[in-house]
């Protein structure tokens, strides 16, 4: 099923258009920007519905925003399932021909995925190459492919290390500020009560690419269908022999993120740490209600001392898919969510901005978290944004690639692999579907 | 056959009619069986050993009462456990109760929530089982009555199709149906759900041979004579006949239809149309995403809620169902 999955969008990709021809412009042959812009203006005058998948929960106001703004247009929010399962759906109603909605939640992650399956449509001529300026640089890459601008940034996750102050004081540990000190760290909150973990893994993908893309580290090239997939520069070094420690010694709480014993961990303590996006103090505050005050947001931990490297966890972007019924709507939509009112909207409801004009806002800045003590969390939060390492790019199947991650890096976590293998062996599954999707892989 | 206790004949009448069946001795083990006059019997009053009073066995009442353990046992985590605060959740051992009893407050957030969608979720899984499971039932009642009573060329072949479906599980079946439905436009809307559910070849086949059995071919026959059209036999002789296996293929798609979660996941986009099952899964996945409200708390009384009904209906229907095989098994 999954082998197929690009191909199918393709061919169905083809068929819409086949279908759609004299009505709609398909792929390349888009009108003049100007033209396009005008649209934007005309659809929401005329009004109409649109039918938005997402999941990420500020968006309902959003959505209600826009109604009041533009009466004749009807927002239909669906949550059509979670990252994968969304994808999934969406890939079925691409390929059934009809289902399909007129904007989709789409993360960083994937962009690539759908965008050279040529599932969406490129924003550019509807006005977005107009917001070069709009978008922090790290989201504002993860949406461009080839030239084409194929969804505009929601959110960013810049990414810091949280963590539980009550903890660390208790039992005398400094807060690490290299990764070094982290697994010194480890082993002393581990040593001192042998039910407490600096952090837990149990193999996530996401926060292996990103500490990878923090180290400096940059596996994935993607040039056109040349793809370069290679875990054996420096950087993807460092970082495995790092984590290979905490694994070897079990200095990793076995709890899967996101799990019901993940907000346990969270809110008993015995979970010390989290090194994650900046989208995370809305989960904190919901789901681990009971630490409030015991946690506090600091830089992440650095692989050389004094250095200021970042990288993204998650985020994700607003796209239109080719399918959709009335593009020049959803357009006006996404942009409406993404920049502006609605963006501002979003980050006072505690979505993490994308856009420079909310970061740099002091509003914004100046918030004080009561969960974490009274804390401005923004400052660090906005820092670690401004210090994204730049040049990161995904596969263009990351989707596929990062739901093979527990067949192969996953092993180390469980056998005596070592995190080095398990990165080699996800490098030739990686290396062979994208062969076998029709890439050129090489290192 | 299951037969009802209170149908059986009562012990005491059985050991007035042989008030000496079983020897003394044998009874009770780890008694001496030493002879004694007959007022020095126990006081308890022996019964021979029948079916509905067997032998006692340590070994088979062990392991049966593991049985009973191992099934209520999940029941008991979900009510225990539905009284309590997310905190109390994380905090307080699993089979107990936690600092504070939420119970109620779990029960009313959980109607309101997020705009009163778990409501909304009961009426669309009161739809589809009572369109779907209704229908099921009443597409098995006439189709296997017909099956039974009239004779047909093609009946074997009929015959085979059924048989045939029996052995295709659903799930099969879901991605083609959805292929379809989509095709029909009609994936995201309740027909969706509602039309594949009506078709149920268990029941269809399990009212083929009840009818075979239930409904004498005489008695159809003496209808007839007596000038009463098809259709006044079916509704009026026939369909009472009917009733018990009536109910089983009731409580059977029914079931089926509340707890149906394949089906609906590949055809619902739309949470307004989402049945608990669904509904319960999103709720789940909010813990999981960035910005999502983890409500850990709801999703247990929530599934607390689900089963109740069920339970129930299960409970009422299964009285007619145990009396209906019964009254057909000594039918004559």
């Amino acid at each position: 099923m999954r082998t197929n999955s690009r191909r199918r969008i393709v061919a169905a990709v083809a068929v819409t258009c086949a279908l759609a021809l004299g009505t709609t412009a398909c792929g390349a042959s888009d009108p003049a920007d100007e033209s396009a812009v005008k649209d934007v203006a005309s659809a929401l005058e005329a009004g109409g519905k649109v039918t938005v998948w997402a999941w990420e929960p500020t968006l309902k106001k959003v959505a209600a925003d826009f109604e009041k703004k533009y009466p004749k247009v009807d927002v239909e929010l669906v949550n059509a399932g979670t990252g994968d399962k969304q994808y999934t759906a969406l890939q079925n109603a691409v390929a059934a021909g009809s289902g399909a909605p007129d904007v989709a939640q789409v993360e960083y992650y994937a962009v690539g995925q759908f965008a050279i399956g040529k599932a969406l449509e490129d924003l550019a001529p509807y006005g977005a190459s107009s917001h070069d300026q709009t978008f922090t640089t790290g989201p504002w890459s993860a949406v461009r492919y080839d030239k084409g601008i194929y969804a505009l940034p929601m959110d960013s996750g810049p990414m810091a290390l949280f963590y539980n102050k009550k903890v660390f004081d208790r039992h005398g540990v400094a807060v690490p500020t290299t990764w070094d000190e982290y697994v010194e760290a480890a082993r002393a909150l581990h040593k001192a009560d042998p039910k407490l973990y600096i952090t837990n893994d149990t193999g996530d993908a996401g926060a292996t690419t990103s500490l990878i893309w923090q180290a400096g580290g940059r596996p994935y090239k993607v040039e056109g269908t040349k793809v370069g997939i290679d875990f054996g520069d420096a950087g993807t070094a460092q970082y495995a022999r790092t984590w290979q420690k905490l694994l070897d010694e079990r200095l990793l709480a076995p709890v899967t993120s996101w799990s019901d014993e993940w907000y346990k961990g969270l809110s008993d303590g015995s979970i010390a740490t989290l090194s994650i996006g900046a989208w995370m103090p809305a989960n904190f505050a919901s789901g681990a209600p009971a630490a409030s005050g015991d946690w506090r947001v600091a830089p992440l931990p650095q692989w050389t001392r004094g250095a200021k490297a970042g990288a993204e966890n998650g985020g994700s972007s607003l796209a239109v898919p080719k399918a959709s019924k009335n593009k020049a709507l959803a357009y006006a939509f996404i942009e409406y969510a993404t920049t502006g009112a609605g963006a501002t909207a979003r980050v006072s409801e505690g979505a993490f901005p994308a856009t420079r004009a909310d970061l740099e806002s002091k509003a914004f800045l100046e918030t004080a978290f009561p969960y974490f003590g009274g804390q401005q969390a923004n400052q660090v939060l906005a820092d670690a944004a401004r210090n994204v390492g730049t040049g990161w790019s995904y596969l263009p199947y990351q989707v596929y690639a990062n739901s093979i991650f527990n067949d192969t890096v996953g092993k180390a976590y469980v056998s005596s692999t070592t995190l080095a293998q398990g990165l080699d062996a996800w490098r030739n599954a990686s290396a062979k579907y994208g062969a076998e999707q029709g890439f050129s892989v090489g290192k | 056959m299951i037969t009802n206790p209170a149908d059986a004949p009562s012990d005491t009448v059985e050991r007035a009619v042989r008030p000496r069946a079983v020897p003394d001795t044998a009874v009770e083990p780890g008694r001496t069986p030493v002879a004694r006059p007959p007022k020095a019997r126990p006081r308890r009053p022996k019964r021979p050993h029948t079916p509905l009073n067997p032998r006692p066995s340590v070994p088979l009442t062990l392991v049966t009462g593991l049985v009973l353990v191992y099934t209520l046992l999940p029941l008991v985590w979900l009510v225990i456990n539905a009284t309590k605060n997310q905190q109390d959740l994380f905090d307080s051992f699993g089979l107990w109760l936690g600092k504070d009893f939420r119970l109620w407050d779990n029960i009313s957030r959980t109607l309101t929530y997020d705009d009163g969608a778990f409501v909304r979720w009961t009426l669309n899984t009161l739809l589809y089982v009572a369109a779907g499971a209704g229908g099921a039932t009443l597409l098995a009642v006439l189709g296997g009555y017909a099956l039974a009573v009239y004779e047909f060329p093609g009946r074997r072949a009929v015959f085979a199709v059924v048989i045939g479906a029996v052995a295709v599980p659903g799930t099969a079946l879901a991605v083609p149906t959805f292929l379809m439905f989509s095709g029909m436009g009609l994936a995201n809307t309740p027909w969706a759900v509602i039309i594949p559910s009506l078709v149920s070849p268990f029941g269809l086949y399990l009212m083929w041979v009840f009818a075979a059995e239930a409904v004498p071919s005489e008695l159809l026959e003496a209808a007839r004579i007596d000038g009463a059209g098809e259709l006044r036999i079916f509704f009026t002789i026939a369909l009472p006949l009917l009733r018990p296996g009536t109910v089983t293929v009731l409580l059977f798609s029914m079931v089926a239809t509340w707890n149906n979660y394949f089906l609906p996941l590949i055809m619902i986009k739309d949470p307004d149309w989402y049945p608990l099952t669904l509904g319960l899964n999103a709720w789940s996945a909010q813990a999981r995403t960035a910005g999502g409200e983890p409500v850990f708390d709801l999703i247990i009384t929530g599934s607390l809620l689900t089963v109740v009904p069920i339970v129930v209906i299960f409970l009422l229907l299964q009285r007619h169902w145990q009396s209906g095989l019964a009254a057909g098994s000594v039918k004559e």
